[in-house]
């Protein structure tokens, strides 16, 4: 294995600029989604006193989810010590911050009054998990930020384990705090269950590293990086276990429901007589978001086309997404259980599945956070030394045997000893 | 943290005060006023009294909701036409047993738990309890995030989703937080009794609904308490409610 040259992107070509100016109207969008919703009020979003949590959150969750998981590409390389995925680290830290910086302005600007941010930067309550969390989201920018330090600055390399221990145990701490957003929540027969926390922990490995899959894979492919079949084959294989591992939480999940009697009811809507929501549970969660993807993964055709390891990929975040809007809105839409043993009606929807349809500026909104967690990457590479030169198999696979018939592309990759160097 | 926010003194002579000044904007949407005489504020709530209700379904009718109306003319949370939207403080309940057919009705409203989720899971404070058992949303701390809504096992807390009008002096409300059912504090602290609980009396002439302080042995509450067999609204939740159902 060589050493590992780190460069910024060039940045210069009418096509970066173009995203840039896309991500930027995306952005640009969602604050004129928010204005126009804190301006009328949330009666013009699809969000209502039954349905209190909408689209913003389904992307705010996903989002704060994800960003934790994208560490673990880092975390593997700084704790468990595995050399191939050093030259991804700093991408993997730089994503997972630019992802938790997304779902935080979405949650944020979907407030009813987030003009009072500081007052919930000021004044806290303990017993909040939502409380914790300000300080878990916060904290985990200081974290990683540090973290990123001691793997940029080549003085600080030394102390890059313990920065990227703190990094990987604040994190497994700041998803158990998003899972025990629902966890904790005893009123709900769809929640209250401490198994959210560690599965949420699971969630984030696969959709993370789902995310930070593609977004190596399209920057490779923009700056025409090398990207090695090595690096690849490893992130496919970690990849098909984080999901089968989701598969495995949610089974969990629902058969522990299923056991208890009175939570029958929401088990059944779920799983059987929900309608969107049973559709999206089978189709979207576990077929697209599960079974599918880890056939592509696993099969021996499939496993070696690139092309299907991204498909793969998206097909984990499209079924992560939805996995999110079932737990978040379907959780909701199932009506509180009052009177068990009872027929209910009321003024107040009392009884009844809860109606939602999402509107245009909640998913405004959230596509602005996508945009803004893509803007925070495209322009990162540009001015840090982020990425790798080359993730060419012989250039960082420790196992790389060069074949028998001399490669003149391998050998034109020169190792640089600076640190970092730009491109030109 | 007890979670548990006593109204002292001073912070009533404060708001009081101003209110004396003729008002003070918040913020938009929120304008605080006179709440009336100074003399009527005698001191700070305790945890010497606990407010509850009890309610009679036995007594109540499907067809009558003056507990409803008196409660939205008093508190003004009258919506604009837009059910899902609209908040409802209190709400009539009709139920069926699903077994025996047998029918009740019974309005729900906040239930004053003495172990409230919706103060636990608040990131800022603002959902608390006062030493009296009554649980509000600070308005001016409230930053709308809806987890107490998420948390409450009652619904029985409303998201205001748009602009507001026809606000009374006495109960500021703004739009973008959260509010519920107050027990009709500012009437409670001028020994008066809830709003709902005064029309089932003397307006729909049923007497469904007791007000009174669950500490006191000598109150008409306790007393009925202590005799008859009445139940509290997902007891096995063990959030200790302050309103009693008889009948159910």
């Amino acid at each position: 294995m060589k050493h590992i040259t780190f460069s910024q992107i060039t940045g210069t070509s009418n096509g970066y600029y173009a995203w840039l100016g896309w991500l930027a109207a995306f952005a640009a969008a969602a604050l004129g989604a928010t204005w126009y919703m804190e301006h009328n009020g949330h009666y013009v979003t699809g969000m209502t006193n039954q349905i209190v949590w909408g689209t913003p959150h389904v992307f705010a969750v996903f989002l704060i989810v994800a960003a934790s998981g994208a560490l673990n590409v880092a975390s593997i390389s700084s704790v468990f010590g595995r050399p191939m995925y050093k030259p991804l680290a700093r991408l993997s830290a730089l994503l997972a911050l630019a992802l938790l910086a997304g779902g935080l302005m979405v949650l944020v600007l979907d407030l009813g009054r987030p003009d009072r941010l500081i007052v919930a930067m000021t004044t806290y309550n303990f017993r909040s998990i939502f409380s914790w969390n300000i300080y878990l989201y916060t904290g985990f920018f200081g974290v990683v930020a540090v973290y990123l330090w001691m793997m940029m600055e080549r003085r600080m390399n030394r102390y890059t384990r313990i920065a990227g221990f703190a990094a990987f145990v604040w994190r497994l701490a700041l998803t158990t705090g998003t899972g025990s957003i629902f966890g904790f929540l005893v009123a709900r027969q769809a929640y209250d269950a401490a198994i959210m926390a560690p599965m949420f922990i699971v969630m984030s490995f696969s959709f993370g590293l789902a995310i930070f899959i593609l977004v190596l894979m399209a920057i490779s492919r923009g700056t025409k990086r090398p990207l090695g079949d090595a690096v690849m084959a490893k992130l496919r294989n970690l990849l098909g276990v984080f999901v089968a591992g989701v598969l495995y939480f949610v089974t969990v999940q629902h058969l522990t429901n299923l056991y208890a009697a009175e939570h029958s009811g929401v088990e059944d809507f779920i799983l059987r007589s929900g309608g969107l929501y049973t559709g999206l549970f089978w189709i979207g969660q576990v077929l697209i978001g599960g079974f599918v993807p880890l056939a592509l993964l696993y099969h021996p055709v499939t496993a070696k086309d690139r092309s299907m390891i991204g498909l793969a990929a998206a097909m984990i975040i499209i079924g992560g997404f939805i996995q999110i809007y079932v737990i978040i809105i379907g959780g909701q839409a199932y009506p509180l259980v009052i009177f068990p043993g009872y027929e209910v009606s009321s003024s107040f929807f009392d009884g009844r599945i809860n109606a939602y349809t999402p509107s245009l500026p909640e998913i405004v909104l959230g596509l602005g956070g996508v945009a803004v967690a893509l803007l925070i990457v495209s322009l990162g590479v540009k001015v840090l030394p982020f990425l790798a030169e080359s993730l060419s198999d012989a250039d960082i696979d420790p196992h790389y045997v060069a074949p028998p018939k001399p490669d003149t592309s391998v050998s034109a990759d020169v190792a640089d000893d600076s640190e970092a160097s730009a491109t030109v | 943290m007890s979670g548990t926010s006593d109204f002292t003194p001073s912070r009533r002579a404060l708001l009081t005060g101003a209110g004396a000044l003729a008002g003070i904007t918040i913020a938009s949407g929120v304008t605080l006023i006179s709440t009336g005489p100074a003399g009527a504020v005698t001191g700070p709530a305790t945890s010497k009294n606990r407010w509850g209700l009890l309610i009679d379904s036995n007594k109540c009718d499907a067809g009558c909701d003056e507990c409803v109306v008196a409660c939205k003319a008093e508190n003004g949370w009258d919506g604009h036409n837009r059910p899902e939207t609209d908040p409802q403080w209190i709400r009539k309940v009709n139920l069926k047993d699903n077994k025996t057919g047998a029918t009740h009705s019974l309005p729900v409203m906040c239930q004053h738990c003495e172990n409230p989720p919706c103060v636990d899971v608040c990131p800022t404070g603002a959902s608390m309890k006062r030493a009296d058992g009554i649980v509000l949303v600070d308005k001016h701390v409230c930053i709308g995030c809806r987890y107490c809504m998420m948390a409450c096992p009652y619904k029985a807390r409303s998201f205001v989703h748009e602009d507001i009008t026809g606000q009374k002096q006495y109960m500021p409300r703004g739009k973008g937080t959260v509010e519920s059912c107050t027990l009709c504090v500012y009437r409670i602290d001028e020994g008066g009794i809830p709003a709902c609980v005064e029309a089932c009396t003397e307006k729909a002439g049923r007497g469904a609904m007791t007000f009174g302080d669950l500490n006191d042995p000598q109150s008409d509450i306790a007393k009925d308490l202590a005799k008859r067999a009445t139940t509290r609204l997902r007891a096995d939740l063990g959030l200790a409610p302050g309103v009693h159902y008889q009948g159910l």
